[in-house]
């Protein structure tokens, strides 16, 4: 998600900025991906040579890095993340089904962006599974989730001013 | 003035505690409003407490449509439907042996003065006073084993890192978390932060350790900012830091975030994690107590292994020790999660039978159907049936029936589970979570998950049994790590109990929508 606190930054100085915040330390390369994304919504292309200077790594490396791991995306998305629990526990009590309805509805299938602007995305547990099924919309938890009270968590953020 | 206590752990908020504590401090403006950890009764969440003269009494499952008739009884801790009375007093928290979560629900997560009050940094005092060794000694002699899956005593792992003549050693709590039905690492983080850190300081103490690394991943990011916060407070309290607790040494402390990668609870997997690196399975020997995080020596322990080492030391080896049965000794907090009617955190010694957990503490299935099965010990663990669930949860006696405890979470299901689909995604799982080292697994999980397509379609049936268990043959002894490894665990457990589920017809000469 941006961060409504810091206004976006071109790619290579945002990600030249960052590194210098951790200290151009190559072991906190992760925390860096994280930190670029939160405040530019993404990890844009132009950040990777510069992260690979300032970091004194490798750009294979860094691309090694951000392609490994599922939290990062190279591209913008929608304005609102929806993420849908597909553990065994919220599989166990209709999660596919849920996911299905919810795709449904907004005409988007899982890992795509519905035209409105959200991004549904599939989560392997989010540790609420005691109140399956789980969901995120912008971070926000939310548990016993069906598709109406996700539709109106999901109006609720679509409603609120873009950042 | 009259206090009002409301969780704040994220699966409470996830079904309105914020709301509901909005809602008290609108209607009732003389009342304090304390938030809290949660107690572990999640089917009660959000659960209200009001403080009386003679302790709280609780209100749940509380819903803002609740709020104007409750407002009424809650100043006085008056009648209401929802009254539950004293939460000690419920049978559900009456019959658990608290001993990790016991104050997780009570006190607030961030306030040390009250934590201390309530027991805390007694055992890190007590180690402060004692050589590394007999810090070791002590928790070797309480028989903890690791809470992460593995079993592995915990005294051993750090007897062989304070053995270790390094210029620089570490501590690494795994608060990865990844497995479906666990949730006690999160709730512990969020509710009782201080504990986990006190476990961490006296690991350090113990093995010499100056850094210390809480790997936790990026799905709890309530977690995360809890476990950050604490971490300042206890900074600022001389507890961390430059000088631990006036001992002279250091210990620094910081917090990881996690990237979506299941196979980072993996400890060689979460050391190059941390390291900045691809999260890839290293090859063993060297064990990481012995060369781990930046080639270094490394304690590696969970969270729930981190969080027992306090009250060891605080109340000795022995008092631990009596909990529990055989070499399982001590109390486990459990999770339950799936269809069940009364899912929570339940800590109980080892031994505990399954069919007490899942019926007695959970009340059977959400649904009101009949129960058909339980995942065991996460995704990686084995599905038992009805017959199974007497089996005592301990290490030996579950390895025996070839299932696992795992991380302590059970998932249950009703009798409407298709066990063909969970063996599918058994497969499926492996195949997106794979860290690709190895080609039994990157390779078994496509060939496994398409042979179980196939039979859910009818096609060749018995050749694709036969090809699955071998495959699972394949992966279990060609895999360099658990996850390749286990993976057959809910294939076959799930193949062979419910062979029903894969007996299928050919499908009708319409085409089957692979999903
Ligand atoms: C695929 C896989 C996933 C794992 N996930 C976790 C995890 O999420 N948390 C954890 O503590 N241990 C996990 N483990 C076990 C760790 O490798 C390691 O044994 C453990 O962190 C050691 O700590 P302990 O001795 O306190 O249990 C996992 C192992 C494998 C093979
Ligand atoms: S078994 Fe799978 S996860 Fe483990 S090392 Fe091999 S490829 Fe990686
Ligand atoms: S499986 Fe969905 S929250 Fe745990």
């Amino acid at each position: 998600m941006p961060n409504p606190a810091r206004p976006p930054l071109e790619g290579a100085s945002a990600a030249r900025e960052i590194c210098a915040r951790h200290g151009d330390d190559p072991a906190a390369l992760i925390e860096i991906l994280h930190d670029l994304q939160e405040a530019e919504g993404h990890v844009p292309p132009d950040a990777v040579p510069e992260i690979a200077l300032a970091l004194n790594l490798g750009r294979a490396e860094v691309h090694g890095v951000l392609t490994f791991y599922h939290d990062f995306r190279q591209a913008p998305e929608g304005r609102v993340e929806l993420q849908l629990c597909r553990g065994e526990s919220c599989q166990a009590m209709g999660a596919e089904a849920l996911i299905a309805a919810v795709c449904a509805r907004r005409g988007a299938a899982l890992g795509e962006t519905s035209a409105d602007g959200v991004t549904i995305k599939p989560v392997y547990c989010l540790g609420n599974c005691a109140l399956a099924p789980a969901a995120r919309v912008d971070g926000r938890l939310i548990g016993r989730a069906s598709a109406e009270r996700l539709d109106a968590a999901l109006d609720a953020a679509l409603s609120e001013p873009a950042r | 003035m009259i206090r009002i206590f409301v969780p704040d752990d994220s699966a409470a908020r996830s079904v309105g505690a914020d709301e509901v504590a909005a809602g008290i401090a609108a209607r009732i403006p003389s009342a304090e409003i304390v938030r809290t950890g949660s107690r572990g009764a999640l089917w009660l969440e959000p659960m209200v407490e009001v403080e009386t003269p003679q302790g709280r009494i609780a209100y749940g499952p509380v819903t803002p449509a609740d709020l104007p008739d409750l407002l009424d009884a809650l100043p006085s801790a008056g009648p209401h439907p929802l009254r539950l009375g004293p939460p000690e007093d419920l049978p559900w928290f009456a019959d658990q042996q608290r001993l990790t979560f016991a104050r997780c629900g009570i006190t607030p997560p961030l306030d040390l003065a009250a934590y201390e009050a309530h027991g805390g940094l007694a055992g890190l005092r007590a180690a402060l006073g004692m050589e590394g060794a007999a810090i070791c000694a002590a928790v070797l002699d309480s028989g903890l084993r690791g809470r992460g899956g593995a079993g592995f005593p915990t005294g051993i792992k750090w007897k062989t890192v304070h053995e270790q003549s390094a210029p620089r050693k570490h501590v690494c709590c795994n608060a990865d978390e990844g497995d479906s039905g666990a949730y006690a690492d999160r709730m512990l983080m969020e509710g009782d932060p201080f504990l986990l850190i006190e476990g961490m300081a006296i690991a350090a103490l113990a093995t010499g350790a100056t850094e210390g690394w809480i790997y936790i991943r990026s799905e709890y990011p309530e977690a995360i900012a809890r476990m950050t916060a604490a971490i300042e407070v206890m900074e600022r309290a001389g507890w961390l830091g430059e000088d631990l607790g006036g001992s002279g040494r250091a210990f620094r402390l910081r917090v990881r975030r996690g990237a979506g990668a299941y196979i980072c609870g993996e400890e060689s997997s979460m050391l190059n994690s941390i390291e900045g690196r691809r999260g890839v399975v290293r090859a063993k020997p060297p064990i990481p107590a012995i060369a781990g995080l930046f080639g270094e020596p490394t304690v590696v322990n969970n969270v729930l292994t981190l969080a027992a080492v306090p009250l060891i030391l605080a109340k000795g080896a022995a008092f631990y020790r009596d909990y529990g049965v055989g070499r399982s000794t001590g109390t486990q907090p459990f999770t339950l999660g799936g269809n069940v009617a009364r899912g929570g955190l339940i800590e109980k010694a080892f031994g505990v039978t399954a069919r007490e957990l899942i019926e007695g503490f959970g009340g059977g299935t959400a649904s009101g159907r009949p129960f058909r099965t339980a995942q065991l010990g996460g995704p990686l663990g084995a599905y038992v049936c009805d017959e199974q669930l007497d089996l005592p949860m301990d290490y030996e006696a579950l390895a025996e029936a070839g299932a696992m405890l795992g991380h302590g979470g059970i998932t249950v299901f009703d009798d409407t589970v298709d066990m063909g689909a969970m063996a599918r995604f058994a497969f499926e799982f492996c195949e997106i979570e794979s860290c690709g080292k190895c080609t039994p697994c990157r390779v078994g999980a496509t060939r496994g998950r398409e042979t179980v397509e196939k039979i859910l379609r009818g096609e060749n049936v018995a050749a694709n049994m036969v090809l699955v268990e071998d495959l699972c043959e394949l992966m279990r002894d060609g895999s360099l790590c658990a996850m390749g490894g286990l993976t057959p665990m809910p294939v076959l457990s799930a193949l062979r109990l419910f062979p029903e589920d894969f007996d299928r017809a050919p499908a009708p000469v319409t085409e089957h929508a692979a999903e």
